[in-house]
């Protein structure tokens, strides 16, 4: 659902400038194209803290399902 | 129009440190407040400060808020006004101890009592000794702060609009304030809400700079809604710029890199701060090398394909210094400048970091606008707080770790003084006819344009604008030309298009409303620094390097209406002590 996209295109807007920038070229990269599962993630993703998040986009700390690790890696390399 | 309607005793746009700590002493008095927010209030820009929080509470060594008075109106270049910061420093200690009882986290001493942290600006004695006066949770003293704010408002059961964006403000035909218009972005819906007062606590607007070191949402809402409420915007020409921003991203790179023996080179590989500061080097303050690097920039020393940045290397220290006293800045460089700093040099630009001036208020967080002969009269049922107001504790240059510190002192003054101002009005008054015109037609205008420029591409122009003309360093033909350009830009801003016309999320459209708030701010800073003929704190004029008291101890006020200026005196007298007179500013 297109609606769906944009709701967490405006989610990812976040209180640390860092993550501004890595997640607009993330979704730039792959919002469109997202699998249900990796939207699941994502939006779990969102609902962290912004200092969680960037940690565990930096790789400073592990996050909770591995599974996660298929989005951080995208959101890494975006 | 009929749109719906809500009425709360209190309105706070703004769910950062400074709205939720307001917001806290309303809801905790039992009064019913709305606290209105574009993102999850956690996730405002508060939570980027790791620094600190000052207050002398003595900790480390001997402190009196005194002290840290003096350092603040040293700062400030003289241009802060001195009753609010006796207020502010004076309730420092209290504000700090509160937040503890709170439950932040506070880092501490072995015998419990809160740790504090050495800070550039803090002294013992008038600027005798560094003193340690900077409060932290580790490097998360922001998102703690913001955190411990938010679950106690909970607690208190006060209501947040969460991802709603307030865009107007609702005046009557007396001029007082009587609520918002607010949207709420999964909806679409405007909604008005009346309120017996309203709180402006919205954040800074470092996004209208090319480089900043601030998120997304800093665009200067409601700065904008004053400007358009008829209210002037004061001091908008002073921005706090850090040197070592990544160029093209603006993410920081902390001073320690320099402190370990980082240096900065222009385009032909020379050591450029030898030339600036033969002494300090690359060790310099701040503004010395923001300054020193923006000449090499604009005199062609540039780096890079546009020339438009110099370089930070620190190869030369080795692999094993940089992982063991630099932590953190390997990867932050890898993942936002693209280079790996083991290797090679990182690219960095002088980047805008705080917003000092903004909607004029007095310590008691209400907003004041000069009528008649009173520069100061109040605009009834309007308060501004943290880093959208102008109290004035900053003046010309904010001290680091002062900005949380106004964001709890003025936080908790504005909202016993609403409480105060509650008790004296009890009654909503009644919203004018016109309440929401001006909201539906800024709304109808981008939903019916057919065709125009992209809001990315005005958007873009105008932080060039910014950046280029209203830079670290001004001089009076750059500001003039900027003046001209930003007044182009403000007339395209008026005229973008979106392809998206959904009502719900639409990024797009928020993106334009916030592009007419940011439009306003930088045409404030642009023609503020233009008047400005003098080089105070922050504002650095080519063409006038002093500091001049005789004409320019006073702080600005921009009009959007007619783009014009008014100016009103600094107050130099504090409330209980005597009046710190204006020296030389010498560190
Ligand atoms: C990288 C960085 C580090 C810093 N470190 C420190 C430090 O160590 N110590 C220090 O003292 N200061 C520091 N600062 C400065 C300080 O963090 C900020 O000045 C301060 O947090 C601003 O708080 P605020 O409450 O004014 O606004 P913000 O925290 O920016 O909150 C603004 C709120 O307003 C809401 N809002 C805005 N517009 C609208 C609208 N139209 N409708 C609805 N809601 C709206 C937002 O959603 C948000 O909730 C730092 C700044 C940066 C950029």
């Amino acid at each position: 659902m297109v609606r769906e996209q944009e709701k967490l295109r405006w989610r990812s807007r976040r209180g640390l400038l860092e993550l501004d920038l890595l997640l607009e070229r993330f979704l730039a990269n792959h919002l469109e194209t997202m699998s249900q599962e990796d939207i699941k993630i994502y939006d779990a993703l969102l609902k962290l803290a912004d200092k969680d998040f960037l940690d565990l986009v930096m790789g400073e700390m592990l996050p909770p399902d591995k599974d996660w690790e298929t989005v951080l890696g995208k959101i890494r390399k975006a | 129009m009929g749109l719906s309607r809500q009425k709360y005793d209190v309105v706070i746009v703004g769910g950062g440190g400074s709205g939720l700590r307001a917001a806290l002493q309303l809801s905790e008095a039992g009064h019913h407040v709305a606290v209105f927010s574009k993102v999850f209030p956690t996730r405002s820009h508060t939570v980027a400060a790791q620094g600190g929080i000052s207050a002398s509470l003595g900790n480390m060594q001997e402190d009196h808020w005194l002290w840290h008075m003096y350092d603040t109106i040293k700062g400030s270049d003289y241009l802060g006004d001195q009753d609010a910061i006796e207020f502010m420093c004076r309730k420092a200690s209290e504000v700090v101890y509160e937040l503890e009882h709170y439950g932040m986290p506070f880092d501490r001493n072995a015998d419990g009592t809160i740790y504090q942290r050495p800070f550039g600006g803090h002294s013992q004695n008038f600027g005798e000794r560094p003193v340690q006066r900077a409060c932290a949770a580790a490097d998360r003293t922001g998102h703690a702060m913001l955190h411990t704010l938010y679950q106690r408002n909970v607690s208190a059961h006060c209501h947040f609009f969460v991802e709603w964006m307030v865009l107007d403000l609702i005046r009557d035909y007396e001029g007082v304030v009587v609520g918002v218009v607010a949207l709420e972005m999964e909806t679409g819906d405007t909604v008005v809400f009346q309120a017996k007062a309203t709180v402006l606590a919205t954040g800074g607007a470092g996004r209208i700079f090319q480089s900043s070191t601030n998120a997304f949402i800093n665009t200067g809402d409601g700065l904008g809604m004053a400007a358009r409420a008829g209210i002037p915007l004061e001091d908008m020409e002073f921005w706090q710029f850090h040197p070592t921003g990544v160029a093209g991203a603006g993410i920081l790179i902390t001073e320690g890199v320099r402190g370990e023996g980082g240096i900065l080179l222009n385009a032909n590989g020379e050591r450029f701060m030898e030339r600036y500061a033969p002494h300090m080097k690359d060790l310099a303050s701040r503004d010395v090398v923001s300054r020193a690097m923006d000449q090499e920039i604009k005199e062609g020393r540039g780096v890079g394909p546009e020339k438009d940045h110099v370089l930070l290397k620190l190869d030369h220290l080795g692999v094993e210094v940089i992982q063991k006293r630099l932590p953190g800045i390997r990867e932050i460089a890898i993942k936002f400048a693209h280079v790996d700093p083991v290797r090679e040099p990182i690219p960095v630009v002088p980047t805008c970091h705080y917003q000092m001036g903004g909607i004029p208020t007095n310590y008691y967080g209400q907003v004041v606008a000069p009528k008649g002969d009173n520069p100061a009269e109040v605009v009834p049922g309007l308060y501004a707080i943290g880093e959208c107001a102008c109290v004035s504790v900053h003046g010309a240059n904010r001290l680091g770790t002062n900005s949380l510190l106004d964001l709890l002192v003025f936080g908790k003054s504005a909202g016993d003084h609403v409480a105060g101002w509650l008790a004296t009005n009890p009654q909503h008054r009644d919203l004018p006819g016109d309440a929401a015109d001006q909201s539906v037609a800024r709304l109808s205008r981008i939903d019916k344009a057919q065709s125009g420029e992209s809001v990315a591409a005005v958007s873009a122009s105008m932080r060039k604008v910014v950046q280029h003309h209203a830079g670290v360093f001004r001089t009076g033909p750059l500001l003039e030309e900027g003046v001209v350009k930003i007044s182009e830009v403000v007339d395209r801003v008026h005229c973008t298009a979106i392809q998206d016309k959904s009502r719900v999320f639409n990024t797009a459209r928020i993106e334009a409303l916030e592009l007419e708030n940011m439009a306003i701010v930088a045409q404030a800073t642009l023609v503020s620094a233009l008047a400005r003929q003098e080089s105070r704190g922050a504002h650095a004029r080519d063409d006038f390097r002093e500091r001049d008291d005789k004409n320019w101890l006073k702080h600005s006020l921009w009009y959007l209406e007619e783009n014009r200026l008014e100016y009103k005196p600094v107050n130099l007298q504090p409330l209980t002590v005597e009046s710190f007179e204006p020296k030389v500013r010498v560190y």
